[in-house]
């Protein structure tokens, strides 16, 4: 339990060596890379079986830090982040055995990683806003580096409009979080602190605090209108730092809206609840449409994650017990999820063939050149759709239960949404994968029959397959593993606060 | 004044030890040139005298630690407390930095003259540290400005640099006009020269049109000094025209002192005329005005800076941009104390004399003016690209680093004095909000240094051992200060 902390230092750690080693040759900053990984996923699982569910947060670390402005260390873990800081270190170790072919300036490339998981750990263990903002911030440059020099398609717009947008988002939430801060008279960061004294402030001043804060980080978390930068971004990025953006980084932004946005100002948040709602769902459908007419594979699985993220804060703002246990179940498996699909996209896919086109790819006979990809795709794609059996069902379910309980007209419509992401799914399995099955397709000049020969999967994409698609199985079949610990955590009067005020 | 004229020199001196230490310092370098570096290369000359400038200042160091908290002393012209001491060592760090900086990086005709006039500079800046009297700031103020001027046009050998140097000194002597007809009012409305006794004089009469004159021109001065919207347009040119050791002093160090010595001056002298920025019907004084150019200054740095190509002129505005969010502090400075706004200031210089330090170094081996001659840095030097990250991304306020904590520390103060409601809360906000524009920028810079491929014609660098040591100290130093800021603000 205590040893949680270690993982943001371990990752950081992990960086520096890897910069270091990464000079000399690429193979010592990828195992540094990986062993890093796996020692940080290993301390959490470690933590994750001594963890006693209960409510509110057991803090791990509290020292005083700057003591001028009430600012302390303050680390701390309940269910909900220990939630995610398992997803954190499983994304992080498919990541990085995703990244594996990387030789190009290698050591760079595993230093800002773990930096950037360095940053994310730290976010879902703080306890302080302080702390939690300084992790926050440390986690969105790495993104630029990262996306700038190993992406792909229109790279250099697409790393600066996700960081611009990150950084805006950013300045949202410290604005609010500032505000509240003065209007306190600067005691104390402290969550608990803050929550008190929210108590007294008025209503005004609670609306428009969390509109600042929550808008910041549902900037990250891809809320419609302000998800344009999750698609270019993604389709921009290299491999692994698609499964981190996508996986990890947009439930940054979901997790602080439930952390800090929701509990700090519950009178804020029912005044907006029904305006979040509506373009959480706008958000699942609108992106979940276009999503459907994508001609770039990597487009669809961009749009695909801010329609799932849609799932998320709509499970946020119909704000019941069931409704935020299911968005929390939703963010380990989109993450999940996503890091597959984007795995199969980006690294197996796209590193071989060098096309992401449906008009070059319908001409492939790829689940016969690429099998283990197309079937890898194939169950991600059904765990995306929701299928039983896999992780997607029992959140997705979970949510629209709870929505109902809310408001019956917004899980009519995201239940629309869910038919939606089925249709683009099954058409991205189809026609990038099967899609030669039509014989009357010419095939393209030099692309004659067999005369392509792939390189084949190798094991480290095989061992990060496994290892995802063992994980989205699993909670799929077994959700209670996670439920067990979000029920409890939800139960702390931090966020009765706000479950109850949400309920009509 | 009421206290009998005998003068203690002892006390003067005891008081005085880091300028004397300083001064001493600049005429031995002189001395010690003249003596003996008639045959010696420029190169080698650089070298003694800036080695004998860094002993004057590490001398100049001890003793303002040693000289303690004593308050205030002769007369009470000169106030030794914990603001005057954080700031003497302050600015005796950034001229250090710059001063280690020059061998290696600069080719100047007279190595020796130069480290003089730096050393004279400093004196300046540490005078303007404690200066609790309008003669005593004027003075240090203008041996400060004297220095700058001429160490602006010290590369004889190109154009810019004497345009620089000439637009500065033309600005800044109109400025100090300004000045000393401001501080000539303020004594005829006073009746004194010592900012407690004028303190204590405004207190008792009501604001007057002619105090309000006088606290405009003492603003427009400010302005200047703090290159801060509208006062700023000699900013872009000096930076770019002056060699760079002497624009590194000018943005870091002087800055420091610039903003210390306004601090005292607003308010400790000017406490009962700062009137009121929290709400639009504010009482009128020197703090709307100096509102008003923090706002000015942080939308046309950050703006203008979005569109420059050169990389200096660049660090410009965004120096100007960074004046309007100092200027913040100095209003919070009321409420919260002068550390805010001071960790801000050191920070930022410190980050400033990395910047140029690259910049420098970059210039020797082949040039550096444009954005693109940046490019590659990261295979042509790993060492200055790891460096200039964190100096950039300290400029834009990225944690953990000292950039980062200095807005925070900053704004936090400035929204703590009226919330969200009144203009100085709408002015924090902006601000808040045109730092994420300022990111834009910051990355550019660093897309060229660690994204863009070198040209082809471009080698590697090798970073002279002392520039790389002034490189190294400096980014510890902004890491360090950036997850320790107690070790500042806890000074005051």
């Amino acid at each position: 339990m205590t040893a949680l902390p270690c993982t943001i230092y371990i990752s950081f750690l992990g960086a520096l060596l890897a910069l270091v080693a990464g000079a000399r040759s690429a193979a010592a900053a990828r195992w540094i890379a990986l062993v890093t990984a796996v020692t940080a996923w290993l301390v959490v699982l470690a933590s994750a079986v001594g963890f006693q569910a209960g409510p509110g947060l057991q803090t791990l670390v509290d020292a005083a830090w700057i003591p001028e402005l009430g600012v302390r260390y303050h680390l701390a873990v309940d269910g909900i982040s220990l939630t995610l800081v398992v997803l954190t270190g499983l994304a992080a170790t498919a990541g990085i055995l995703f990244s594996w072919n990387i030789t190009h300036r290698a050591g760079e490339f595993f230093a800002l990683f773990l930096t950037l998981i360095g940053g994310v750990y730290g976010v879902f263990l703080s306890a302080d806003i302080f702390v939690f903002f300084v992790f926050y911030e440390i986690a969105i440059v790495p993104k630029y580096f990262l996306i700038a020099n190993w992406g792909s398609t229109n790279r250099e717009y697409g790393a600066m409009k996700l960081v611009l947008y990150s950084f805006a988002g950013s300045a949202l939430v410290l604005a609010g979080v500032l505000w509240a801060y003065a209007a306190n008279g600067g005691q104390s960061f402290a969550l608990a602190d803050l929550a008190a004294a929210a108590a007294n402030f008025t209503p005004g001043q609670q609306i428009g605090m969390f509109a600042l804060v929550f808008t910041g980080f549902a900037v990250l978390a891809g809320m419609f209108p302000f998800h344009t930068w999750a698609p270019t971004g993604h389709v921009a990025a290299p491999t692994a730092a698609s499964m981190l953006l996508a996986g990890v980084v947009m439930k940054l932004g979901a997790y602080g809206c439930l952390r800090v946005a929701m509990p700090l100002f519950p009178v804020g948040f029912v005044f907006w609840q029904s305006t979040i709602a509506t373009l959480a769902i706008i958000g699942i459908i609108y992106a979940g449409l276009i999503a459907l007419v994508q001609e770039d594979f990597k487009f669809v699985i961009g749009y695909s994650s801010v329609s799932h993220m849609g799932f998320v804060l709509l499970g946020l703002a119909a704000a019941n017990h069931q409704a935020v246990a299911g968005a929390v179940l939703q963010m380990f498996s989109h993450g999940v999820i996503a890091g597959l699909l984007f795995a199969v996209v980006g690294r197996m896919v796209y590193e071989r063939t060098h096309t992401r086109k449906f008009s070059d790819l319908r001409g492939l006979p790829l689940h016969r050149l690429l099998p283990f990809a197309a079937i890898t795709f194939v169950i991600g794609g059904l765990a995306s759709m929701g299928m039983p059996g896999f992780s997607g069902f029992p959140a997705e379910l979970t949510i629209l239960i709870g929505t109902w309980k809310t408001s019956p007209l917004w899980a009519t419509f995201a239940a629309a949404g869910i038919l939606v992401a089925a249709a683009f799914t099954l058409r991205a399995i189809q026609v990038s994968f099967f899609g030669t099955t039509d014989q009357s397709v010419p095939a393209a000049p030099g692309d004659h029959g067999h005369a392509h020969d792939y390189d084949p999967i190798t094991w480290p994409e095989r061992v990060g397959a496994i290892l995802l698609i063992g994980a989205t199985v699993y909670v799929g079949l077994k959700p209670d593993v996670l439920l067990q610990w979000i029920g409890p955590a939800l139960q702390s009067p931090f966020f009765q606060t706000v479950l109850k005020g949400g309920t009509p | 004044m009421s206290a009998t004229p005998t003068t203690n020199y002892a006390e003067i001196f005891g008081a005085l030890r880091p300028e004397a230490a300083l001064v001493l310092g600049a005429l031995v370098v002189l001395g010690v040139d003249l003596a003996f570096g008639r045959r010696r290369s420029e190169a080698a000359r650089l070298r003694t005298s800036a080695l004998i400038g860094l002993a004057a200042i590490a001398v100049a160091v001890c003793s303002a630690l040693g000289a303690g908290h004593a308050g205030a002393v002769v007369d009470g012209v000169i106030v030794l407390d914990s603001l005057g001491v954080a700031t003497r060592v302050g600015v005796l760090g950034l001229s250090g930095l710059t001063l280690l900086l020059a061998p290696g990086t600069s080719r100047l005709r007279h190595p020796a003259e130069f480290v003089a006039i730096l050393l004279f500079a400093t004196t300046g800046f540490t005078l303007m540290a404690v200066a609790q009297h309008l003669l005593l700031a004027f003075l240090a103020l203008e041996l400060a400005s004297l220095s700058l001027y001429v160490l602006a046009g010290f590369d004889k050998t190109r154009p810019e640099s004497a345009e620089a140097a000439l637009k500065y000194f033309l600005l800044g002597a109109i400025s100090a006009a300004f000045l000393l007809f401001g501080f000539s009012l303020l004594y005829g409305l006073t009746g004194s020269l010592a900012l407690p006794d004028i303190a204590r004089h405004l207190a008792t009469q009501p604001t007057s049109t002619l105090l309000l004159v006088a606290l405009v021109m003492i603003l427009v001065t400010f302005g200047f000094k703090a290159a801060a919207a509208p006062f700023h347009l000699w900013a872009p040119d000096v930076y770019q025209g002056a060699p760079t050791a002497a624009a590194a002093l000018i943005a870091s160090a002087s800055k420091l002192a610039g903003f210390v010595l306004f601090v005292r001056l607003l308010w400790s002298g000017l406490l009962s005329a700062s009137g009121d920025a929290s709400t639009l019907a504010g009482a009128p004084g020197w703090m709307p005005v100096a509102a008003g150019m923090a706002g000015l200054s942080m939308f046309l740095g950050n703006f203008v800076a979005l569109a420059q190509t050169n990389v200096r002129r660049l660090l410009a505005y965004s120096a100007i941009a960074h004046a309007g969010a100092m200027l913040l502090g100095v209003i919070a400075a009321g409420a919260a104390g002068p550390g805010p706004v001071f960790y801000y200031a050191a920070t930022y210089g410190l980050a400033t004399v990395g910047a140029f330090g690259v910049i420098a170094v970059v210039d020797q081996a082949g040039g550096c003016h444009q954005l693109s001659d940046l490019a590659g840095l990261y295979r042509r030097s790993p060492l200055l690209a790891g460096c200039l990250l964190v100096f950039i991304l300290s400029l834009a306020g990225i944690p953990p680093l000292a950039g980062f904590f200095g807005k925070f520390a900053v704004f936090a103060a400035a929204l703590r004095i009226g919330g969200v409601a009144g203009p100085l809360g709408w002015l924090t906000l902006a601000a808040i909000f045109l730092s994420a524009i300022g990111l834009y920028y910051y990355l550019l810079i660093l897309k060229q240094a660690l994204v863009i491929a070198p040209a082809a014609d471009r080698g590697r660098i090798s970073t002279p051992a002392n520039a790389a040591l002034v490189l190294v100290v400096t980014a510890v130093l902004l890491v360090v200060l950036g997850l320790f800021p107690s070790v500042i603000l806890g000074l005051f």
